[in-house]
């Protein structure tokens, strides 16, 4: 994640008038430049002329015309490209088939969120940021479902209460910084914390804030017990 | 046979006797040559100026009217019918296509029930008619006249009716004698030929199997349509609201979010920044509940991605750790997925709720034709599906899975003793839908 902050261009698609005129103007209070789209083909058509100069699209996932997850194929398609164009899917469920198929072979430029989360503006443009920058950004919520899906999980089960707090922050894309305010602890214990659950887990320490969340759903998308398609 | 009382009284002579059966008998015969005395003169004259007119047009207008009378005539006998006992004989006609004259006639003139009426309105007003008449009105009157005997003639008098000459007081009282023997006599035979003419009644005026096959394929047919049209309903319900309160909260949490981190940069904003803090709360709340009623309503993500992922979605969501094994290469008509959907979550939340259970499992295939799930879990058991016969209240949850299944010719089949642990199968035939 690089700590860049300028002005982005942001190419938004989102058919309902009120969440997108609500989401332009939190984008433009952060300064960014925002154009839009209102549906699914106008998005794809955006796409396929080769999405110049767009530092990040954020899209909805349900949009016309089949209204059924055009979003998150554009998304796909974003992903795709060379290079790929950094992608934020904004959804009003959490789907955990979709962030499946959305962050498979990711390597960062990509955030799932539940559009929830625009109620939080500050964290709202801070995932923004971090997806342009060539993060990952995961819902809380569907990190939840993850963990809960693997209840059974041995390894899981031998973290301890603030242990799982630590890894649902990192799997946010928490800075080790952020997760000691929002702990409201030093950052040496949340450094030891985030050792001790990686060396439980089995997970390659260090690396940076995208590294270790892909990390953690590439470990909470394995055998998950889910289908994969 | 569905007159049985009629004919077991007959079947027991000293118990007929003093049944309801020969009076009733006896109204049934007699309401019915005065219908047939009202309605023979005007067939006779509906036929007669029908063929004389039918040059002008006039006639077969009024030919269709007697060809058709069969059809009001069969709905006042079958229900003269009761008057007899047994069961009630139902309407063997189609209901019309649609509304209107036309409709009507179309379906009426075709089927072959109004024929069979119009048959049984013929054999009643001619033969039979003439039948009953002799019958009824010959041993009613030897009945009476023979116990009246005392009342009608002194000795050396002619009986009427009879013309036989009673010379002495002692024959008078004969005639009383020989009468009483007559009207038992009488009365066993009039209940004998009323059963006969319910029977043929019965034999023309109800539904034959082809019809009865007929109005249960009907059936059938409405309760998919209905199925389905409960199935679109649910979906509309979703979209809209979706399109409408989900997206109008969702810009409303957007102008609060604004507010906040306008608030934010305010000096001495801290009461306002609380309340605005508040109302992020409540405004996440009212999402958080409206999703999950839209969910439970019905998951975009069934419609989007089938049965897999929507009962993995469910899976993740249960208080129970659930496993999902389905293998479904194909997607099914949706329908057919959104009963077996709906079914899984009742039965996921009965594991959840009531059986004490840890851990939950769903597996499932499509093979032979037919989508076979299994849901299991390790709880109590002791979950069934109530005898029918009973109206046990417990247990209402599998008949309306039951039920919604057999829409689609399924069954639910349940493996849960006391103690458990419970598995439950459901199969659904239906096709994939290969594309």
């Amino acid at each position: 994640m690089s700590p860049d902050d300028g002005p982005l261009r942001v190419l938004l698609a989102e058919d309902a008038a009120l969440t997108r005129s609500g989401l332009t103007e939190i984008l433009r209070v952060a300064g960014h430049r925002v154009e839009s789209v209102d549906d699914g083909a106008a998005l794809m058509g955006t796409i396929a002329a080769g999405a110049a100069g767009i530092d990040i699209v954020v899209t909805d996932v349900r949009m016309p015309p089949t209204s059924t997850d055009e979003g998150l194929r554009a998304a796909m398609a974003l992903r795709r490209l060379r290079p790929p164009v950094p992608v934020l899917v904004l959804s009003a469920y959490v789907e955990t088939q979709h962030a499946a198929e959305l962050l498979a072979d990711a390597d960062g430029g990509v955030g799932y969120l539940l559009k929830d989360r625009v109620v939080h503006v500050a964290d709202f443009l801070a995932a923004v940021r971090r997806v342009a920058g060539g993060g990952t950004v995961v819902d809380p919520e569907l990190m939840s479902r993850l963990l809960r899906r693997r209840a059974g999980d041995r390894q899981l089960s031998r973290l301890s209460p603030r242990e799982h707090e630590v890894l649902r922050l990192v799997a946010g894309g928490k800075s080790n910084a952020a997760i000691a305010r929002e702990l409201v602890i030093g950052l040496p214990a949340v450094e030891k914390h985030i050792r001790s659950v990686f060396v439980k887990l089995g997970l390659p320490a260090g690396g940076d804030a995208n590294r270790r969340v892909l990390a953690v759903l590439a470990y909470l998308n394995a055998s998950g017990g889910g289908p994969s398609r | 046979m569905s007159s049985g009382s009629v004919w077991s009284a007959l079947a027991r002579p000293h118990r007929w006797v003093a049944s309801k059966w020969p009076w009733r008998s006896l109204a049934y015969l007699l309401s019915g040559v005065l219908i047939g005395v009202g309605l023979l003169p005007l067939l006779a004259a509906g036929v007669l100026l029908g063929v004389l007119t039918a040059p002008l047009g006039v006639g077969v207008g009024l030919l269709l009217g007697v060809a058709l009378v069969g059809v009001p005539m069969g709905a006042l006998e079958r229900s003269r019918l009761r008057l007899m006992g047994g069961d009630r004989v139902p309407d063997p006609h189609l209901p019309a296509a649609a509304a209107g004259v036309r409709a009507w006639l179309r379906v009426r003139l075709r089927e072959q029930a109004t024929w069979r009426e119009l048959g049984h309105v013929f054999l009643n007003v001619v033969p039979l008619l003439l039948l009953d008449v002799l019958l009824v009105g010959n041993l009613v009157t030897g009945s009476v006249v023979l116990l009246l005997a005392p009342l009608l003639v002194s000795p050396g008098e002619r009986l009427p009716f009879f013309e036989v000459t009673i010379s002495t007081t002692g024959q008078v009282w004969l005639a009383v004698a020989v009468g009483v023997v007559f009207t038992l006599a009488a009365g066993y035979l009039l209940t004998g030929y009323a059963a006969a003419r319910v029977a043929l009644a019965r034999l023309l005026l109800g539904p034959r199997d082809r019809e009865l096959d007929r109005s249960l394929a009907r059936l059938v047919d409405s309760r998919a349509r209905l199925a389905r049209a409960f199935d679109a309903e649910r979906r509309r319900i979703e979209r809209d609201l979706h399109d409408g309160a989900q997206q109008h909260l969702l810009g409303l949490a957007a102008t609060i979010g604004l507010a906040r981190h306008q608030a934010a940069h305010l000096p001495g904003s801290a009461p306002l920044s609380q309340r605005l803090d508040l109302a992020a709360a409540q405004v996440t709340d009212s999402l958080r509940m409206l999703r999950e009623t839209v969910r439970d309503i019905f998951p975009s993500v069934l419609s989007d991605r089938g049965l897999p992922a929507a009962l993995a979605a469910v899976a993740d969501r249960s208080p129970l750790p659930v496993t999902v094994d389905l293998d479904l290469p194909h997607r099914l008509p949706s329908p057919v997925e959104a009963t077996a959907y709906f079914a899984v979550c009742e039965l996921l939340n009965n594991a959840a709720e009531h059986s004490g259970a840890c851990r939950a499992q769903i597996s499932g295939a499509f093979a032979d034709g037919q989508l076979r799930v299994e849901v299991g879990d390790d709880g109590v058991g002791g979950a069934a599906l109530p005898d029918p016969a009973s109206d046990a209240v417990r247990g209402t949850g599998l008949v309306g899975i039951a039920d919604r299944l057999a829409v689609h010719d399924g069954r639910i089949l349940v493996s849960s003793p006391a103690g458990g642990p419970t598995h439950i199968a459901l199969e659904i035939p239906c096709q994939e839908m290969r594309s």
